[in-house]
């Protein structure tokens, strides 16, 4: 609540000091304090020190670059940051304190000259799109690792970004952009641009306070929750509205531009393949594009940013309309993004590097002759993002320790972009990419061929990840074929979330897993441990596992489990039995250290690596490339004996979160799928829903108050 | 191993020759000693491993095999046959009433991957004529259970309402002896009618019968032996007081029971008409009476508040601390003793063979090897618990019964737990062995057995006869397990001298009496007695002293000293 606020005092504050308009680009150096008009192009001068206002992967990216350049680099830290990779990644590394100090502006602008830092790298996401927050960095005489600050308002400003380009020749999207917000004004805009529209945050970004209203009824709902979110992500919630495109793509163009007046574009990105309006896969060159409009958007891009006095790294985004061919501008993301390796892929530049040059007054180390060059021979690469959540769960952000973390093998083709490293914690308080896989091949069939093949040697245990729905994205024979569009997933959604049955090598090493697990844990008591029998009649006994596929879904039904009978015959050996099928002998060795069963059966061999995890009583397997998570069926006495209430009555929480807004009160009658509960967890609003029709007999939590996973938020009249 | 240090050896004899080096001041200092040879451990162990002479082709050790096959296979079946409990009907009326049965509850109270050693299985085996008590109702045994080993007494109800027999009684009782000994936790898992009323006069009124059971339970708590009992069926009259004496005690709500006397007697008495639930329920126990600690909902509730009511006992689980931690399996193989025994106990038995198939890597100290060789005494380990083997090889002499005590003088001295293996028809006799003492000699040797007090564990081989049932640690002196294999014989004589010696004293011989005395004297008749712990397979001698050994030597150990009676000079 205090750092919107807080920045909306650091913008207010700068605004006094806001210079004349000037038509030509605003440059700052590290070295020189001199007034922010001054236009002359200063002498390049090396940078010596830069503080990275960022965390995660990126912090690391910037630190990486830095240190082979021999620049000292100075790295924050919040509180649960303490020990996060990026904090440990240098040893000039400064506390912030509480969770939301990354986005406190005047602090860290403070920081970078107690401690001698001639720049600061904002990373993307927190300050990096925050003119007021540039411009506070001129003023300190810090140079800000970005546009000038005056680029930044002119295209964060949504509607003077468009007034701007449709001046520069860049087509833009029709709607309105204007300053009068009054809901029943907007929503006649809307009836003019004709639904389906989409409603924008101004100052929004990332899918964040972005919502889309199909039809007239619901445009006032969709237009509070878009504005709510807007106010807690960006402190603002003025709105645009514009014509949303049914079968758009997403494609956006990387351009570079110098303080001497070059700008090249180093290629386009294809980002179409998103979840909850963030990009989950991001492709260079697009598939599926002609040549001449794959020209077109480069030169439109470059316009754009030539037009606003670019300098630094931006991404130029338009939305492609597959069925005309048209594109128009949507914005310009005036920072270095997060799949900026994709370009650096088919570039083989270095980004990070380049805003360095930029940054110290030097000119961009490629023209736009043999950045073409270097694409064509390049081939294709491509990123997926690693995020911790649950696809089932319309992709809830997830959280959690990374119980267990194997990376595929680095090559030239695989690069791997992380925050994080086994033990780490997943926390609620950021975003929760854990990872970007970067993968390239000399086409895209290929490219894709090698993503696939990292996929799968991508082990994480702990939170639930996507990466299982990363491999059938890129399996997907419309993808493989390259028909692209932002609403491939839902389009897709009956292959993509297909339910496949559990192998029954899965079953039978997860039950042999669990139980040497089980022996591995417990001292010796008996001399001859492995070998049950002593005397007669005392054949092993089996122990039945009923193992069943958990649901992170409250409301779903419980599976039922799939009944595994072990026998240990001796020490190395087991009987095993699924569901009343005929025994198969199997031969298994378990090492605890790495986790690894390796089972020998009469028609092949498995070795998989099992990992439970204490937090939420689930086995995490990895056995050939896929991931399987497991769970033990509770036992028949487990309900009455713990005395659990029936979870039908109440909705729960599905993760941790905060309370934003409880839409219900005691005694209201409610219909299915009527919105009860708003939750904030990693920046992102969910809906909690009802799962039925009834009357709500309490709410548990109100606004504001933060929430575990599984605490019972709404509770409904029972049955009796 | 024997052959790791030949291959030792052969590469010591490769190592270069050093060259003698010339210091001449060094070499006449030490002109008048000679030159300690190093001896590698291997090689010095080769002393130690017993060789075996067993020719498998030969055809005595095919027949011999055979033979004790066909025993052993006969003696699995009956073993398969009793496990399964009481009839079938019974079986499925008590698996609908939603209860475990009892062999599934024992599996699931011990910890998976351990062994469970059950104690005389065959009990009350034929013994009640026109009546069929398998496993006398009640399976006895001992299981680790969070890390501790335990002694487990648990009823079968399928098997005559798991009413207590003469044989229940003793099978109850035996176990209790043996976690008293011992110092095993005990867990009752009850679901029992009580006494046997038909049977009272053999069931209630002696020293060693009904009430023995609750006097144990308060000796044992008195000497803090942990005693925790789950009730799962009802716990009738004296039956009530097995939770009632209990340190712990949990009940599963809806199906145990505890109550002096159940409602149609309680009708009886003051006409007064209940419900077992409301007269003595789980619900009414846990809440009202405190008769229960814990309220489980079911047997698997019941029985994980059992092990979480262990794993609370703060009981010692550390190991022997003599136990040698690198131990390995016998060089020989452990299947060959059905061929080296045989049924015939007219033959003579190989007692080497048979030790080198039960102790560690086949390696065995044998103590007074030229001495009274009927007797095989010497240290060995077994699954690395250093133990003192002692071993019919042959009739008892004077000199073999003289070195016999002073082996187990050495064992007591050294704490060391002793073996007997019992192959014995008795002491020689004769006016020679008369002359030379043996009257004395065996005595000495009796003395030393019942006086060692360290652990005693005895395997009837084959015979077992006689005053040579005294002096190789029978019954009578308490040795902490006694087993039985299928080819166990014991008997005062054998029936042929029985029947003579009958005749010479001028007694009319009942013809029947030679073939009773061969009954008598078979193991089941024995083993359904409780004349042992139980009948084992030759090949699973060594894991099932392995089990015993742990038992007495790990865990709560006693520390007793032995004290010697008068030995007759």
């Amino acid at each position: 609540m205090s750092t919107p606020s807080k920045l909306r005092a650091l913008r207010g504050t700068t605004a006094a000091l806001q210079p004349k308009r000037n038509n030509t680009p605003i440059r700052y150096t590290s070295t020189t304090t001199s007034s922010p008009s001054t236009t002359t192009p200063h002498p390049t001068t090396s940078l010596r020190s830069i503080l990275i206002a960022n965390r995660g992967e990126i912090a690391l990216r910037v630190n990486r670059t830095a240190a082979q350049t021999g620049i000292r680099t100075t790295t924050l830290y919040t509180d649960p940051d303490a020990r996060a990779q990026h904090a440990l990644s240098s040893p000039f590394a400064i506390n912030l304190g509480s969770t939301d100090q990354y986005l406190n502006g005047a602090r860290i602008i403070q920081l970078a000259r107690d401690h001698g830092c001639e720049a600061i790298h904002p990373g993307y996401g927190f300050l990096s799109e925050n003119a007021g927050f540039a411009r506070a960095c001129a003023d300190a005489g810090v140079k800000f690792i970005g546009p000038p600050w005056r680029a930044i308002e002119d295209m964060g400003d949504k509607s003077r970004s468009k007034e701007i380009m449709l001046a520069a020749g860049v087509p833009c999207i029709p709607g309105y952009h204007g300053r009068e917000q009054e809901p029943g004004y907007l929503k006649e805009r809307a009836a003019e641009i004709g639904y389906p529209v989409l409603l924008k945050a101004v100052k929004g970004g990332g899918g964040k306070g972005m919502r889309i209203a199909m039809e007239e009824g619901e445009f006032e709902q969709q237009l509070e929750s878009a504005k709510s979110e807007a106010r807690s992500s960006f402190g603002d919630d003025v709105m645009l509205v514009e014509k949303y495109i049914t079968t758009p793509r997403h494609i956006e163009v990387q351009v570079f531009a110098d303080g001497h007046g070059s700008c090249v574009a180093l290629g386009e990105r294809d980002c179409s393949v998103q979840r909850r309006h963030q990009k989950i896969l991001e492709e260079s060159p697009a598939p599926n594009l002609e040549e001449s409009v794959r020209q077109d958007l480069w030169e439109k891009a470059r316009k754009a940013a030539l037009a606003v006095g670019y300098e630094g790294a931006g991404t130029v985004e338009f939305i492609f309309d597959n069925e005309t061919g048209e594109f128009f501008f949507m914005e310009m993301n005036t920072r270095l993004q997060v799949e900026h390796p994709v370009t650096e892929m088919v570039t083989g530049e270095d980004l990070v590097r380049w805003q360095i040059i930029v940054a110290e007054g030097g000119k961009l180390p490629l023209t736009q002759e043999q950045v073409e060059e270097r694409i064509k021979s390049r081939g294709h690469a491509i990123e997926a993002r690693i995020y911790a959540e649950d696809p089932s769960m319309n992709f809830m952000p997830s959280t959690g320790k990374l119980l267990h973390l194997r990376t595929p093998a680095l090559t030239e083709n695989v690069r791997i972009d992380a925050g994080f490293v086994e033990g780490d914690e997943v926390s609620s308080h950021y975003d929760p990419m854990i990872a970007k896989l970067i993968v390239s091949g000399p086409d895209r069939k290929s490219a894709l061929q090698n993503l696939v093949a990292a996929l799968e040697s991508y082990e994480i245990a702990g939170p639930t990840t996507n990466i299982e729905f990363l491999k059938r994205c890129s399996q997907s024979p419309a993808f493989v074929a390259g028909e692209v569009e932002t609403g491939y997933i839902q389009k897709h959604h009956d292959e993509l979330f297909a339910m496949h049955p559990i192998p029954d090598d899965v079953w039978s090493q997860a039950a042999i897993g669990l139980y040497e697990a089980d022996l591995a844990s417990r001292p010796e008591a008996s001399p001859h441990r492995p070998v049950q029998a002593v005397g007669f009649n005392t054949a092993p006994q089996p122990r039945a596992f009923n193992l069943l596929v958990p649901s992170t879904d409250p409301a779903a039904p419980a599976p039922t489990p799939t009944k595994v009978l072990v026998t240990k015959t001796s020490a190395d050996t087991f009987s095993v039995s699924i569901n009343d099928s005929p025994p198969t002998h199997i031969t298994s060795s378990y090492d605890p250290a790495s986790r690894v069963l390796t089972s020998f059966y009469p028609h092949t061999r498995a070795a998989t690596t099992l990992v439970r995890d204490p937090a939420s009583q689930t086995l995490t397997l990895f056995q050939r490339g896929a991931q399987y998570t497991l769970a033990l069926a509770p036992p028949a006495w487990h309900a009455k004996a713990l005395g659990s209430k029936d979870a039908a009555n109440s909705v729960r929480a599905p993760m941790p979160c905060k309370v934003l807004r409880v839409e219900v009160e005691a005694g209201q009658e409610v219909v299915k799928n009527q919105p009860l509960v708003v939750i904030e967890s990693m920046k992102m609003e969910t809906v909690i829903r009802s799962p039925a029709d009834g009357r709500v007999k309490r709410v548990v939590h109100g606004a504001g108050e933060m929430c575990k996973a599984g605490t019972a938020l709404v509770e409904f009249e029972g049955e009796e | 191993m024997a052959s790791r240090s030949r291959a030792l050896a052969r590469s010591l004899r490769r190592l270069p020759q050093a060259p003698a080096r010339a210091q001449p001041s060094l070499s006449t200092k030490l002109q008048c000693r000679s030159v300690a040879t190093y001896t590698s451990p291997q090689q010095a162990n080769q002393i130690s491993v017993l060789q075996s002479t067993v020719d498998k082709n030969s055809s005595g050790f095919r027949e011999n095999a055979a033979a004790l096959g066909e025993l052993t296979q006969k003696i699995a079946e009956l073993h398969e046959k009793t496990s399964q409990g009481g009839p079938q009907k019974a079986r499925d009326k008590h698996i609908q009433r939603g209860k475990m049965l009892v062999r599934d509850r024992v599996t699931a109270l011990i910890d998976p991957g351990t062994s469970f050693l059950e104690l005389s299985a065959l009990a009350a085996h034929g013994v009640y004529d026109g009546e069929d008590v398998p496993a006398a109702g009640m399976v006895t045994g001992i299981g680790t259970v969070e890390g501790v080993m335990c002694m487990i007494v648990a009823n079968d109800s399928t098997v005559k309402g798991g009413t207590y027999y003469p044989m229940t009684v003793r099978k109850h009782l035996r176990a209790q002896e043996i976690a008293t000994q011992n110092r095993l936790p005990c867990i009752y898992l009850v679901d029992s009618g009580g006494a046997n009323l038909p049977h009272q006069a053999d069931v209630f009124p002696d020293r060693d019968h009904f009430g023995r059971i609750f006097y144990n339970q308060a000796r044992m708590s008195s000497q803090g032996i942990p005693q925790i009992s789950v009730v799962m069926g009802p716990c009738t009259a004296g039956g009530a007081y097995v939770p009632s004496m209990s340190d712990e005690s949990i009940i599963v709500q809806e199906q145990g029971t505890v109550f002096l006397a159940g409602p149609p007697l309680v009708k009886a008495a003051t006409g007064e008409e209940v419900s077992a639930e409301d007269l003595g329920g789980g619900k009414l126990h846990s809440e009202v009476s405190g008769v229960t600690d814990y309220l489980a909902v079911d047997d698997a509730h019941a029985l994980v508040l059992a092990r979480r009511c262990i794993s609370n006992l703060n009981y010692p689980t550390s190991n022997n601390v003599s136990r040698k931690e690198n131990w390995e399996e016998p060089i020989h193989d452990l299947t060959e003793l059905d061929g080296i025994v045989g049924t015939n106990l007219k033959q003579s038995i190989n007692m080497h063979e048979v030790i080198a198939r039960i102790v560690d890597g086949s390696e065995f100290s044998e103590f007074k090897p030229l001495y009274g060789s009927t007797l095989i005494t010497g240290f060995a380990t077994i699954y690395g618990h250093p133990v003192g083997i002692i071993a019919n090889n042959g009739i008892l002499f004077s000199e073999s019964s003289l070195k016999g005590a002073h082996f187990i003088q050495l064992c007591s001295k050294r704490n060391i737990p002793l073996v007997f293996l019992q192959n014995i028809s008795g002491f020689m006799v004769g006016q020679d062995a008369e002359k030379g003492g043996i009257a004395k000699n065996g005595a000495k040797l009796v003395t030393a057995v019942a006086c060692a007090d360290v652990p005693k564990f005895t395997v009837v081989v084959g015979s077992s006869a006689g005053a040579g049932n005294y002096g190789m640690c029978g019954r009578a002196y308490s040795p902490r397990f006694l087993w039985a294999w299928p080819t166990a014989k014991t008997s005062v004589m054998g029936p042929e001298q029985l029947s003579s010696v009958m005749e010479a004293v001028g007694r009319k011989v009942d013809p029947e009496l030679k073939a009773r005395i061969e009954r008598e004297s078979d193991v089941l008749f024995a083993t359904a007695r409780l004349w042992d712990d139980g009948v084992i397979p030759p090949s699973h001698t060594r894991r099932v002293l392995g089990m015993g050994l742990q038992a007495a030597m790990g865990g709560s150990v006693e520390d007793k000293k032995t004290e010697f009676g008068v030995f007759r000079m």
